[in-house]
C-alpha cells in the first residue's frame, strides 16, 4: 500500500513537475472532506435512529432499507427548494453568512491526525491554529442574524455569540492544560505524549479529568447542542439565527453544525483519549490500525452528544451563563494551577 | 517551516468551495417565484412591527468585553504552558503572580453582579 503511494507520487511528480504538489494536497484534502460530508450526513440518520430507539419509536424507515437512504432524500431535497432572501436582508451578507459557518468547521481538519503520521499539515501551531478555526465559526452566526435583519434572527444570534464566546473560555483554559501534560501545540506530539506502554492509564484524560468533562460540556455548548441549544429555542425564538433561511443556506448551518460536532468528538479523543492508540498495549489490541481506535472514540464521543440530546432538558439562558462563567471559569483556573504544581513535583507520571 | 501552511491555506479554499457550491446548486435548481410576502421578515403572521436592528440588553456588551480581557489571559498562557518543564519552578511562581491578578478582577466583577443574568 505504502509502496503503491510512494510509485504513484515519484510517476506524479515526473509526469506534472512543480504542478504536481497542490494537485495531490487536492487529492489528499477531497480524501479527508468526502468522508467528513459522507458522516455529518449519516450523523442526521444515526441521530434520529438514536432518539427513536430512545423514545421506543423506530425513526426513519420508509426511504431506503432501515432508513439508510433518509439522509440522501433530504439532500435532495433541500438542494431543490428556493432560497429565499428577505427584501430587508443585507443580501450578500445574507448569502455569505452560511458559507462562513461551514468553512472554519471543515478548514479546522487539517491539522487533526487520523493515525500515527496521518494528517495533512504537520504544523507547530496546530491546537493553535484550531482554536483560531473554530472561534471563526461565530462570525457565520452573527452575520446570519444581522444580515436576516428578522427580531428573531437578531435575538437568537445575540444568545448564540454570548453563548459561545462564554464558552470558548472554559475551552481556552481547559486546552492549556492539555499543552501543560503535552508541552507541545502539535496534535501528533499531543497523542505521542500519552503513550506511555500503560494503554489507557498514560491518556490524559485521569490527569486532566475535570479538564476533559469541562472541555465536553463547553464542546456541546459551543456548537450550540442540546441542552444548550438556546439559539435555537422554538418556543421563543422560533428558529434562531436561521429562522429566515431556506434551502440550501439553512442546509450549510446544519452541515456546520454536524461537522462541529465531529470535530469536537475528533479533538476530545485526540487530547484526552490518546487518539489513536490501542486502550491496551498488548496483542490483539495492537494489532488493529491507528485509524480505527481513531474512529471508534469519535464514534463514542458522538453518541455521547446523541445520547445528551434524548436525557436533558433544555437549559434556561440565566442557568446557561452561570454554568459557564461562574462553574466553568472558577474550575478551570483551579485545575490549571493544580496541574501546573503537579507537575513540579516527581509525582507527575504523564 | 512555511510550506507546512500551504496545504491549511488549500483546505481553507476548498473548505469555501463546498460552501459555495451548493447555494450556486440550489439557487440554479431551485424555483424562483419571490413575491412581497414571501420576501418579508418573519413576525408570526403579522406584518413588521418596526425596524429589526433594535436596542439589546447592555449585558450581552459586557460578556463580549469580558471575553476579550480573559481570552487575552489565555493567549498569555499558552506559550508559558509549552515550556513550563523548562523553565520550571520560577515560571510556575511568576504565572501563579499573574493568575492571583486575574483573579482579583475576576472576584471583582463577580461581586460587582457583572456575571449576574435574571
Amino acid at each position: 500500500m505504502m509502496e503503491l503511494l510512494q510509485t504513484l507520487e515519484q510517476t506524479g511528480q515526473n509526469l506534472l513537475g512543480p504542478l504536481w504538489l497542490p494537485l495531490w494536497t487536492l487529492i489528499k484534502i477531497v480524501v479527508i472532506v468526502a468522508p467528513i460530508m459522507g458522516s455529518v450526513a449519516y450523523l442526521t440518520l444515526a441521530e434520529r435512529k438514536i432518539l427513536g430507539f430512545m423514545q421506543v419509536r423506530p425513526g426513519p424507515n420508509r426511504v431506503g432499507y432501515w432508513g439508510l437512504l433518509q439522509p440522501l432524500a433530504d439532500g435532495i431535497k433541500l438542494l431543490l427548494k428556493e432560497i429565499i432572501i428577505p427584501s430587508s436582508a443585507n443580501k450578500f451578507l445574507f448569502v455569505a453568512a452560511p458559507v462562513l459557518a461551514l468553512m472554519p468547521a471543515l478548514a479546522a481538519w487539517a491539522v487533526v491526525p487520523f493515525g500515527d503520521g496521518m494528517e495533512l499539515a504537520n504544523v507547530n501551531a496546530g491546537l493553535l491554529y484550531i482554536l483560531a478555526m473554530t472561534s471563526l465559526g461565530v462570525y457565520g452566526i452573527i452575520i446570519a442574524g444581522w444580515a436576516s435583519n428578522s427580531k428573531y434572527a437578531f435575538l437568537g444570534a445575540l444568545r448564540s455569540a454570548a453563548q459561545i464566546i462564554s464558552y470558548e473560555l472554559a475551552m481556552g483554559f481547559a486546552l492549556v492544560c492539555v499543552l501543560l501534560a503535552a508541552q507541545s501545540m502539535n496534535l501528533g506530539d499531543i497523542v505521542r505524549g500519552q503513550s506511555h506502554g500503560y494503554g489507557l492509564l498514560g491518556w490524559y484524560f485521569i490527569p486532566l479529568f475535570p479538564m476533559f468533562v469541562v472541555y465536553f460540556i463547553a464542546g456541546v455548548a459551543e456548537t450550540n447542542r442540546a441542552p444548550f441549544d438556546l439559539a435555537e429555542d422554538e418556543a421563543t425564538i422560533v428558529a434562531g439565527f436561521h429562522t429566515e433561511y431556506s434551502g440550501m443556506g439553512f442546509a450549510l448551518f446544519f452541515l456546520a453544525e454536524y461537522a462541529n460536532m465531529i470535530l469536537i468528538a475528533a479533538l476530545s479523543s485526540v487530547m484526552f483519549l490518546g487518539g489513536w492508540l490501542p486502550p491496551i498495549n498488548i496483542a490483539p489490541f495492537n494489532m488493529i490500525p491507528g485509524l480505527f481506535w481513531m474512529l471508534g472514540k469519535m464514534s463514542f464521543m458522538l453518541f455521547l452528544f446523541l445520547w445528551f440530546r434524548a436525557t436533558f432538558p433544555r437549559y434556561r439562558y440565566d442557568q446557561l451563563m452561570r454554568l459557564g462563567w461562574k462553574v466553568f471559569i472558577p474550575l478551570t483556573l483551579v485545575w490549571l494551577v493544580v496541574v501546573a504544581a503537579w507537575m513540579q513535583t516527581p509525582l507527575w507520571l504523564w | 517551516m512555511l510550506e507546512n501552511y500551504f496545504p491549511v491555506l488549500l483546505f481553507i479554499i476548498v473548505g469555501l468551495a463546498v460552501g459555495v457550491a451548493p447555494m450556486v446548486l440550489g439557487r440554479l435548481l431551485g424555483p424562483h417565484r419571490p413575491d412581497s410576502a414571501k420576501l418579508s421578515p418573519y413576525e408570526c403572521g403579522f406584518e413588521a412591527f418596526e425596524d429589526a436592528r433594535m436596542q439589546f440588553d447592555v449585558r450581552y456588551y459586557l460578556v463580549a468585553i469580558l471575553f476579550i480581557l480573559f481570552d487575552l489571559e489565555i493567549a498569555f498562557l499558552f506559550p508559558w504552558a509549552v515550556v513550563l518543564k523548562e523553565i520550571g519552578t520560577f515560571g510556575f511562581v511568576s504565572m501563579l503572580v499573574f493568575l492571583a491578578l486575574l483573579t482579583v478582577g475576576f472576584i471583582y466583577e463577580w461581586m460587582k453582579g457583572a456575571l449576574e443574568w435574571e
